[in-house]
């Protein structure tokens, strides 16, 4: 599967939905960023767009066994311009996701590089009796 | 039924007049719509344009940008992520490989003069217009 070296760009960018009579605590937009799970021998990797994401900002919170990533994106409008055509929205990224307990939480790592972080989940030591070890929260 | 008498002349003449028509619409329908990779922002000033697009994860040596005339040619690839093989996808949403995405330009710009940074994954693009070009204030001097 791995030998896959194409595969078509999506380029809507879907919004994050907030459930009816809930509001955020930011304003402007959020955006649920594109990911790959893969799971490999040592772990579970996840790949994340996040363009316009810097390492400072940055938020990686691991609560029990739920995972959230959320990237803030300065919007950075460039000044003495106007737009003229917009095909993409800027905002920030969130998404959840909830951890298999397959997963040795105080040895995972995020590095970030050119808008995609990569975060590596090392299998707890012991023989795997199951599979799938992330799934995304609704 | 539709029929006209025509010389070959007013044939062209026709099929460009509908050919304008359809450029039109799919013109507009492009800013509905969702466009091809990597989707872009423009921007303008009295100096030229200035053009945005989020291509995370692209290396920037990966990334060929070229005008020709009024055209510009955004190009270039996304590597696929470097897996063995016992790798095995649970999701897969990113895209990876090769894209293009031409644009073409309101005025000529000096191809000499274009500068592009990239960081984060979002890259920048400023076309300063060609410098003759630019409109020009003409004082009105009373007599």
């Amino acid at each position: 599967m791995s030998d896959e070296t194409t595969r078509e760009f999506e380029v809507e960018k879907q919004m994050v939905e907030t459930p009816e009579g809930v509001e955020t605590t930011r304003t402007g937009r959020t955006y649920v960023p594109r990911i790959d799970i893969v799971e490999l021998n040592e772990g579970i990797r996840l790949l994340a767009d996040l363009p316009g994401v810097a390492e400072n900002s940055l938020d990686i919170v691991l609560e029990n066994d739920q995972l959230t990533i959320e990237g803030f994106v300065e919007v950075e409008r460039p000044s003495g311009y106007e737009l003229v055509h917009t095909e993409y929205g800027i905002g920030n990224f969130r998404r959840v996701f909830k951890l298999s307990d397959q997963v040795d939480q105080e040895k995972i790592t995020a590095t970030i590089k050119h808008g995609v972080l990569q975060m590596d989940m090392p299998f707890a030591s012991g023989p795997r009796t199951r599979k799938i070890a992330v799934q995304a929260a609704s | 039924m539709w029929w006209r008498t025509v010389d070959g002349n007013s044939v062209w003449q026709e099929m460009e007049k509908m050919r304008r028509q359809l450029d039109r619409m799919a013109d507009n329908m492009t800013f509905r719509s969702v466009p091809s990779f990597p989707a872009l922002n423009v921007w303008s000033n009295a100096d030229g344009l200035l053009v945005t697009a989020e291509v995370p994860g692209v290396q920037p040596d990966d990334l060929d940008i070229a005008i020709v005339n009024q055209t510009l040619t955004l190009s270039g690839r996304r590597e696929p992520a470097d897996l063995d093989e016992n790798a095995r996808y649970h999701r897969r949403e990113r895209g990876c490989g090769e894209f293009k995405r031409t644009i073409e330009l309101p005025y000529r710009v000096a191809a000499d003069k274009v500068e592009a940074k990239f960081k984060h994954g979002v890259l920048t693009i400023v076309l300063p217009r060609v410098e003759e070009e630019k409109p020009r204030r003409i004082q009105v001097q009373a007599a």
